[in-house]
């Protein structure tokens, strides 16, 4: 490999957005390069940005399929608001994403893709080309068909096959731009493509041919540098959110002593967990996939039922229909986590798009007077230790808890630290010995009024459960009016006793002050990530994200009412607002909402923080 | 499972008032269930009773077993969870026509299909009981009920039929004043490997009385009622003088002594054979034309879901060489700090 350190530049942070059609593989593109980085050394995390078409119609807006990576040498949060490098594929691609764009960036695109039948096809007027002002962007036009094809040559590959290949060459340059190795990614062809070594052979030369193509041409130079960042030693892997959040059960699993049990129905962005807990049938998880969503929650309550840990995954509008059945678990005082990873609504909405209005449907979507746990994780990598959270407290506490993840997080990867299992806390379920004297189902074993476990098959204490009202202690059906209201408040109070068993909410900078900028669950990148970025600037801020929603943590009024001014920043109309405003109404709060299927962006939550401290 | 000292009906009693009409034909299925337990053998705690919601889904309470009285239309799944995480455990799902054949159908249909090893008991009384009578899906067509005053426009669903027609292996049908013959037939169901789908006709006194009555009539009863056993010839009739043979794709009642028909034209049961159409035909017959057939009717034998599903996690898990989380955590691309 040539060696091209005379002319390269140190770069803290950069942001690449790899940009196709849907069949361009810009996905694996763009993971291959953040693998690349992530084994470097840099901290990485990435967004895939893909219609919820399979293939839609080839050349068009509607069919951009995208994937950005943010990797650096300090802490990364987000995946980045705008692009130091955008490759397009095609003209549609570079349409999509001219607003994505950094001043002065990079745009690498396919040449031979800019036809005029293209550009009609993208539903442009013009060339996108002309929008870009020239001189704002260094534009590499490199005949990325024409130079795949000529690589292969030899090869003796079907059109097809070397189309598909051309991706590689978009890698090859950018990773010469970044001054990035090309072992790693040879490493994955040889073990992905082992059975058909031509395409070993082809995607290696056309990777090669992109680099030593970069090299060669001046629009490329200079290159950039981004050293490895600080990070805390230890084994590190990438991981997606729907990833974590199903080793975080399996680590639950283990970590309580009992089987782990899915109920899942197929719903996007959500049918990841459920398709690797399937291979972790080599693990012994359980997993069955139910003819509907209903059907899902329900195998998973009989699963509980037998002892046990029951898990069922979905996204919004399958939490609507999942809804009766959690009512059924809470009357009977069931362990059971509900996984719901929250996309764009109401109905289908925004099936492959994020938000956060999911909230509410998760703390009251029920009829009746029907509490449970609620919590909510704020990273892709954390997905793990909130699923195993949502699985100890379910245990513990003998309710069904929701764990709010959303398509943000599921989709989203970075590295993580691979925990030691043997530091992980034990799960202690209140399971009843066969054969203890006068069980009685609903007699509550503790002050945080948990009642005991007895899985159907243990001997000698054969009981029954319904969604009928039970006698406090005994579980018999009864409709004496003065016992539904025990009833209600037993379960009510026993959601409030998980309080004591969360930790505390974390403050970010002075514990009080002019402004709070408050988020929860996966906004947690960006916001914190403005809040990081402001304090560098002087700006006089503190920030709080909080993972424990029902309950709250037991300092939280301690902890708002230190401040002037609230600011809760949610990707909804103001949920988790209106839910502090529902516990505190002491205290006023100010919102900022978006509803746009997409993250924050630092830069906008940067400006409105400083106009809310400009108001006086 | 574990043989234990053997069990009186009486033991499968819960100490909970039964709070049925009186004359309702859910105590007699209660009672035959409760025998059919102590036949079986099995200890108690094996027993999981899961209902969904209707009058005879309060069975649940009258057992000494471990019970669930779930939400409506929902059973199947639940009692698949209770089955598929615990094969060991002897399942029983009680439901009714509209537990079962309205809100949940789709469940109904996919238990079947998958055959996981479950008992399942439809108490069919054609009727909505615990709303207090409006039509249900297995109500006649032209039926009078609170929400049908001029009569239903819609045709009922036949529960076998539409059992087999969705890959069931095993039917039978009983009626709710023949305890003997619903306890032997509860008691092959629960030995039967698969999904076992026992219908039962059943009375109710409030809203549907005496929807059965043509059949259960005790002076006509015999000439109304086929109770098929495997390999024995259809015969029924006060005189068991009559007949089913097959005659070009159709069955047709006949009289053995008549129009020279002996007992060898009379069709032998066979209820083990895995074609449906004869049963799909026997589970059709309706009255008046024909005899309404009782018994086991199909009961074909197959690998069971729950079978398929651990002995595919247990070759797995012995094939793998990942034997905790952890191995899994350090598999594929990892690197150091």
């Amino acid at each position: 490999m040539t060696d091209n350190k005379e002319n390269i530049k140190e770069l803290d942070n950069v942001v690449i957005r790899f940009s196709g059609d849907s069949g361009d593989g810009m996905q694996l593109t763009g993971t291959l390069f953040s693998d690349t980085s992530a084994l470097l050394g840099n901290d990485v995390l990435t967004f895939p940005d893909y219609p919820a078409e399979i293939r839609a119609p080839q050349g068009t807006i509607g069919g951009v399929s995208g994937f950005q990576v943010h990797f650096g040498q300090t802490e990364v949060n987000t995946p980045g608001d705008y692009a130091d490098v955008l490759v397009a594929m095609n003209p549609a691609a570079l349409a999509a994403n001219i607003k994505w764009i950094k001043r002065g960036g990079t745009v690498i695109i396919d040449i031979d893709s800019f036809t005029e039948k293209n550009i009609e096809r993208a539903g442009c007027v013009k060339d996108p080309l002309h929008q870009l002002g020239f001189r704002d962007y260094n534009i590499v036009k490199a005949p990325i068909t024409t130079l795949t094809r000529e690589a292969l040559k030899g090869l003796n590959l079907d059109s097809k096959s070397i189309l598909r290949s051309k991706n590689m060459f978009a890698l090859g340059m950018v990773y010469w731009l970044f001054h990035r190795p090309l072992e790693f990614t040879k490493k994955y062809f040889e073990d992905k493509f082992k059975k058909i070594p031509v395409i070993i052979e082809a995607n290696k030369t056309v990777l090669k041919a992109g680099y030593y193509y970069a090299e060669t041409v001046e629009a490329l130079h200079p290159s950039y540098s981004v050293a490895p960042a600080i990070i805390e030693p230890g084994t590190y892997r990438n991981i997606n959110g729907n990833i974590a959040t199903s080793w975080g059960l399996i680590a639950a699993a283990e970590k309580a002593n009992l089987p782990l049990f899915l109920g899942s129905y197929p719903i996007t962005p959500a049918s990841e967990i459920l398709q690797e807990l399937s291979k972790r049938k080599d693990l012994g998880v359980k997993t069955f996939q139910a003819e509907d969503e209903i059907a899902g929650i329900c195998t998973a309550i009989g699963a509980s039922f037998t002892g046990h840990l029951a898990v069922t995954s979905t996204s919004g509008p399958g939490l609507s229909l999942k809804t009766e059945a959690i009512g059924l678990a809470i009357i009977m005082e069931l362990p059971l986590v509900i996984v719901n990873v929250q996309r764009g609504g109401p109905s289908t909405g925004l099936p492959t798009k994020t938000e956060q209005s999911d909230l509410m449907q998760a703390l009251y979507g029920r009829h009746g007077e029907s509490p449970l746990v609620v919590i909510a994780a704020s990273s892709p990598r954390n997905c793990f230790d909130y699923a195993f959270e949502a699985a100890r407290i379910a245990l513990e506490h003998m309710t069904p808890v929701i764990l709010l993840t959303d398509g943000f997080l599921a989709n989203g990867s970075e590295p993580w630290r691979i925990p030691d299992m043997a530091t992980l806390p034990a799960i202690h379920p209140p399971l009843v010995e066969e054969d203890a004297k006068d069980y009685q189902p609903y007699r509550r074993l503790n002050e945080d009024l948990v009642r005991g476990w007895a899985p159907a098959g243990t001997k000698g204490l054969e009981h029954r459960l319904g969604g009928l009202e039970k006698m406090a202690i005994t579980g018999s059906v009864s409709y004496v009016p003065e016992n539904h209201q025990v009833m209600t408040y037993e379960r009510e109070n026993k959601i409030k006793q998980v309080q004591r068993h969360i930790p505390d909410v974390k403050v970010h900078g002075d514990t009080s002050g002019e402004l709070l900028l408050i988020g929860w669950g996966g906004t947690y990148g960006h916001l914190y990530t403005a809040y990081r970025e402001l304090k560098k600037e002087g700006v006089n801020l503190s920030f709080v994200n909080f993972n424990y929603i029902k309950p709250l943590p037991a300092n939280t009024h301690e902890v708002l009412k230190s401040f002037k001014k609230l600011l809760v920043c949610e990707l909804n109309l103001g949920q988790f607002a209106s839910y502090l405003r529902l516990n505190f109404q002491d205290l006023s709060f100010i919102q900022y909402n978006k509803i746009q299927g997409l993250p924050f962006s630092v830069i906008e939550l940067k400006e409105q923080i400083k106009k809310q401290l400009e108001v006086k | 499972m574990v043989e234990t000292e053997k069990l009186a009906p009486k033991d499968f009693k819960s100490d909970q008032e039964v709070r049925w009409c009186a004359g309702c034909g859910d105590h007699a299925v209660l009672s035959a269930v409760h025998r059919a337990m102590a036949e079986l053998g099995l200890p108690k705690e094996k027993y999981v009773v899961i209902s969904g919601i209707g009058c005879s889904s309060r069975f649940p309470y009258y057992m000494n077993t471990y019970a669930m009285h779930s939400i409506h239309g929902r059973a199947a799944a639940i009692a698949s969870g209770v089955k598929v995480a615990n094969p060991e455990l002897s399942v029983w799902m009680i439901t009714g026509d509209g537990d079962s054949m309205a809100i949940g159908g789709n469940h109904f249909i996919h238990l079947m299909r998958r055959n996981i090893n479950i008992n399942v008991i439809l108490l069919n009384n054609q009727i909505y009981g615990l709303t207090k009578g409006q039509y249900s899906p297995t109500s006649l067509e032209g039926q009078i009920t609170k929400t049908s005053p001029y009569g239903t426009v819609e045709p009922p669903f036949n529960p076998g039929r539409l059992a087999i027609g969705a890959e069931g292996k095993f039917f039978a049908r009983s009626l709710d004043n023949n305890v003997g013959l619903t306890t032997s037939i509860l008691t092959e169901a629960a030995r039967f490997e698969g999904t076992a789908l026992v219908e039962v006709l059943q009375n109710c006194v409030i809203y549907n009385d005496k929807a059965h009555a043509f059949i259960t009539d005790k002076a006509m009863k015999e000439d109304r009622q086929l109770i098929v056993e495997h390999g024995k010839p259809m015969i029924y009739g006060i005189e068991r003088n009559k007949g089913i043979v097959i005659d070009k794709l159709k069955l047709k009642t006949v009289t053995i002594g008549e129009n020279g028909i002996t007992e060898a034209d009379i069709l032998v049961h066979d209820a083990h054979d895995p074609d449906p159409t004869l049963h799909l035909m026997l589970v059709g017959l309706t009255a008046p034309e024909f005899p309404v057939v009782l018994g086991v009717i199909r009961s074909v034998e197959a690998e069971t879901y729950d079978q398929k599903f651990h002995q595919q996690i247990a070759h797995i898990q012995s094939t793998s060489n990942k034997k905790s989380l952890q191995d899994v955590l350090y598999s594929g691309n990892i690197w150091k700090v």
